[in-house]
């Protein structure tokens, strides 16, 4: 009497979700110190800091590269698993539709990402 | 002169389905000792005031499992829930939730039944074994393993604290997952890969996100969302090791 089992695809989106809550626990809460007040505010940080070109030599490099691509797409990836099941928990079960647009914005984001950290060039 | 008897107010949800179309509340005043657990509130209902009132109970010391109710809506064992902790206040008592309701406060079992069954709770040794072999030797570490896995009474409270099983009743959910970890990991066990079948389908533990509640009701420290994640991070392992492992692993 056993039932036919579908393995579930979870564990891909599971640990992009894991992934991005680790990157987002260790450098969130500094980024946003950097970009939302340190920058804006003047404070510690010298003020050519986020300057055009320090930020352009910086995604030009590979590193810089990896880093940026990885906390955009993480992030997102992060974020879209989040709503998704809390989507789910408040009652709203749209199943294949909340699905695509929750991850389907995350794909969006990381191609547009990667697209565009690629189009700098090096 | 002796002291004016205390009574309590206790609510229950009754549902006779032959004749209520739908589940309504009845208020009882009950005679009021200190002493009394919710339990004994619904005994004495049923034996002093509506005979009518069904409940299931047994060992009247939290290990028996079967008298799980919502008590003030949180589930809880009624016969080691106190009247004088709510005292004054009336009590509400309901069925467990996220189950059927078979009659008042007894909930139909039958899927919770099935999932056990599902997670074969019993050793399949690695390789036969006669007992001319004698009997297993098993280190304390080895036993420390799945112990606290092992203490699971059946009860049901997680599965009524368990949003997710509530929102997906086919989610095989808290204890079954706690018992089915408690033979993985057993040093006598072999039968892992088959039941990595379930942990891993669309009805295993991906469907929890972590809420923890069934760990907090839980009267006998099982730790149910403990073993929950532990096999989210086995599954995930499984999920992607299976391309790199020479047999193809599983489907
Ligand atoms: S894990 Fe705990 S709460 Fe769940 S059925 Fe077992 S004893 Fe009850
Ligand atoms: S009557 Fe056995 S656990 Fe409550």
């Amino acid at each position: 009497m056993k039932r036919p089992l579908k393995r579930s695809n979870a564990p891909i989106f599971w640990a992009l979700f894991g992934a991005g809550g680790m990157l987002s626990a260790l450098f969130g809460p500094m980024l946003v110190f950097i970009t939302g007040l340190a920058i804006p505010l003047g404070l510690l940080l010298p003020a050519d800091t986020l300057s055009y070109s320090r930020v352009l030599a910086f995604v030009q490099h590979w590193i810089g590269k990896g880093f940026v691509f990885a906390v955009i797409a993480l992030f997102l990836w992060h974020a879209a698993h989040r709503i998704f099941h809390s989507l789910h928990d408040i009652g709203i079960h749209a199943g294949v539709g909340a699905k695509l647009l929750c991850y389907g914005l995350a794909l969006v984001g990381t191609v547009i990402a990667g697209y565009t950290l690629l189009a700098i060039g090096f | 002169m002796a002291e004016q008897p205390k009574t309590i107010e206790i609510e229950v949800l009754r549902y006779h389905p032959e004749k209520d179309k739908t589940p309504h509340t009845q208020v009882f005043e009950v005679p009021f000792t200190d002493d009394m657990s919710v339990l004994q509130g619904v005994q004495y209902i049923k034996d002093y005031l509506d005979g009518s009132l069904s409940f299931r109970w047994s060992c009247r010391m939290a290990i028996c499992g079967s008298c799980g109710m919502m008590i003030n809506g949180i589930p809880s064992l009624s016969c080691q829930t106190f009247l004088r902790d709510y005292y004054p206040a009336r009590v509400r008592v309901e069925a467990l939730a996220h189950f059927p309701i078979e009659r008042d406060l007894v909930i139909g079992m039958e899927g919770f039944i099935e999932k056990l069954e599902s997670i074969q709770p019993y050793i399949i040794p690695k390789e036969p074994r006669t007992p001319a072999q004698g009997e297993y030797l098993q280190t304390p570490e080895q036993l420390a393993k799945y112990e606290q896995f092992s203490s699971c009474i059946n009860c049901l409270l997680c599965y009524a604290a368990c949003p997710q099983f509530g929102l997906n009743p086919g989610f095989i959910g808290p204890a079954a997952t706690a018992l089915l970890h408690r033979y993985n990991v057993d040093s006598r066990d072999g039968a892992q890969a088959e039941r990595m079948e379930l942990i891993n389908s669309e009805e295993g533990v991906f469907n929890c996100t972590a809420v923890g509640y069934c760990s907090e009701v839980c009267p006998k420290h099982v730790d149910p969302a403990n073993a929950v994640n532990q096999n989210k991070t086995n599954s995930a392992a499984d999920y992607f090791l299976r391309f790199l492992s020479p047999k193809g692993g599983a489907k």
